[in-house]
């Protein structure tokens, strides 16, 4: 991997799946590995691996570690004087981790404006919604509390996406958060906000008709 | 040999399963009974008592280290707490049950599910592994792991009424062979005796006394008597049984779905070593590495826990350390 390219760390691990396709159809791997996923010797883990992976920046699937580890990246990286980022993608369930907030703490300290977390603030989680289960509302005046630079933003229009990354490299001397909504299982009737799909496989039937639904949907804009 | 054997492949029920049943019942008779769960509820199986004591039930979020302090709490006022996640997660805040839990000798249970290989593709990062060794090192701490279903269900029993102390137990993802009758007693500290035989002795632990059960039959066939013995208590291990079974046959193997440093292989080893007992010992187990993704029964194989590789395992362990000279 060169050395200046920004990196991208999937503190949400269990997302992996979405992170390899990526990468495949970016050309670091021969797309037909995908089907090894979670498979027996298979470069392609269930959480990321780093060790067996490099092209992963980072391993990840214990929750709330990613953070900061990308705080060390961001910090190794002024220390080198280098331009480069540090994207660190984070659930909205995985910030209930005590350490996400001990960086909270600490990133501003550093003044790391190379770091842009990202929260998939889908409110679901394993055991429900995360209002119920652990609610963290009002979420951005926790990280404007903590002194990071915060956007919100709906999760699921690009430009928006694009608007926020861009403005993320504006502000200077803060870590920036971007909070970023969502729906879990977005544009497929049967997943929308629905908890029980988490880290579920759907069946060859289902897969045809999420992929359906999706391209009906994308297609007429 | 234990009056309870009752093997039976057609009833099989994960560890985790049984404790989540077993723990409704008990949240009945027990009103102190209360418990914790970080955001895996439906995994640990600790849903059913949400369900039926929400009061008595704390959804505590992904976030460990605070349910462990909290459950410490619950504990140093009377309560018996409960506290469950996978045992990666849990044991993995090993500073905080170090001085909240087990320092102060409270009555916590920590519950540790999804536990070594037998998780099965989420991989590594949801894998216990080294949950024994971290257990065992802390004074005062039980160290639990049931071989089968009913067998949890006692110990489950006994830790909801009797037991004093810290306790950490150990389940399982995969379903579990039924080894006991309805009637199984379990015994705090006592380890279990499947089978009799003189030549070696397999001493087994969790998921995998019924494989490593199943392999000691194989062995007869090929002329090797074996004894199988289930150490359901890694701590307080029981010595007694250890240093007699190494005395009384020429070979020992212990089994577990662990790293073999600090899990029931050491704990074998440090009590023939304080013996001054030469019994040569093949540890099965994970040997010092990191586990991976794949179906339970792809990393049994790949892993040497099947049942053919515990039994080519120790076979070769046998003929090997049988030859003369050696
Ligand atoms: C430390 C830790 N505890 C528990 C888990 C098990 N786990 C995996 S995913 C998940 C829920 C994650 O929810 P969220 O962060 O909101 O992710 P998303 O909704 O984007 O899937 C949990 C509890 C874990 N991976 N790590
Ligand atoms: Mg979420």
């Amino acid at each position: 991997m060169w050395e200046d390219r920004d990196r991208f760390v999937l503190s949400k691990g269990h997302g992996c799946p979405i992170l390899y396709a990526a990468m495949a159809k970016s050309g670091y791997f021969p797309e037909e590995e995908i089907y090894t996923l979670r498979k027996i010797n298979s470069r392609l883990q269930g959480h990321p691996d780093h060790v067996r992976f490099p092209f992963i920046e980072t391993s990840s699937g214990s929750l709330g570690q990613g953070l900061s580890v990308a705080q060390g990246m961001a910090i190794a990286a002024k220390l080198n004087h280098k331009k480069y980022k540090i994207y660190c993608l984070l659930g909205d369930g995985e910030i209930q981790e005590g350490q996400i907030w001990e960086t909270a703490m600490s990133a501003p300290k550093f003044q790391l404006d190379n770091l842009v977390a990202i929260i998939d603030a889908n409110q679901g989680q394993i055991d429900g919604h995360t209002r119920d289960v652990m609610d963290l509302a009002p979420l951005k005046k926790k990280w404007e509390a903590f002194n990071w630079d915060v956007q919100e933003i709906n999760g699921h229009e690009f430009h928006e996406i694009l608007t926020a990354l861009d403005k993320a490299q504006l502000e200077r001397k803060k870590p920036h958060m971007i909070i970023a909504n969502t729906v879990k299982g977005k544009g497929v009737s049967f997943m929308e906000d629905n908890i029980e799909w988490h880290g579920v496989a759907p069946t060859p039937e289902q897969r045809d008709k999420a992929i359906k639904e999706l391209n009906d949907k994308v297609l007429k804009g | 040999m234990t009056k309870y054997l009752k093997v039976n492949p057609s009833v099989q029920k994960a560890s985790r399963t049984a404790f989540g049943e077993t723990l409704v019942h008990m949240g009945e008779k027990h009103p102190e009974i209360v418990v914790l769960d970080a955001d895996l509820s439906v995994s640990t199986k600790s849903a059913g008592f949400a369900k039926k004591f929400p009061d008595r039930f704390f959804h505590m979020g992904i976030a460990e280290a605070n349910m462990i302090g909290t459950a410490a709490g619950l504990a140093l006022s009377g309560k018996t707490p409960f506290l469950c996640s996978f045992g990666c997660f849990v044991a993995g805040r090993f500073e905080t049950i170090r001085i909240s839990i087990a320092y102060n000798q409270v009555n916590a249970r920590i519950m540790g599910t999804h536990a070594g290989l037998g998780i099965g593709e989420d991989g590594y990062t949801q894998m216990a592994l080294e949950d024994i060794a971290l257990m065992r090192s802390l004074p005062g701490m039980g160290v639990l792991q049931p071989g089968d279903p009913v067998e949890t269900r006692k110990m489950i029993e006994y830790l909801s009424s009797h037991h004093k102390g810290p306790v950490y137990v150990r389940l399982t993802r995969q379903n579990l062979v039924s080894l006991f009758s309805e009637d199984y007693e379990f015994e705090y500290g006592k380890g279990v005796v499947l089978k009799e035989g003189k030549d070696i002795a397999l001493l087994a632990t969790g998921g995998v006394v019924y494989n490593s059960y199943v392999a000691s039959q194989t062995l007869e066939k090929e002329g090797i008597s074996s004894t199988v013995i289930n150490i359901h208590t890694l701590k307080p291990i029981e010595e007694e049984l250890i240093v007699h079974t190494a005395k009384s046959h020429k070979r020992l193997v212990t089994v577990e779905d662990h790293n073999i440093i600090g899990g029931l292989g050491s704990a074998v080893s440090e009590v023939l070593a304080e013996n001054g007992i030469g019994t040569p010992l093949l540890r099965i187990g994970v040997e010092d590495i990191y586990g991976e993704s794949g179906t339970a029964e792809n990393l049994y194989e790949k892993y040497g826990l099947s049942i053919n590789k515990i039994y080519e395992k120790t076979l070769q362990f046998f003929q090997e350390s049988n030859r003369p000279g050696r």
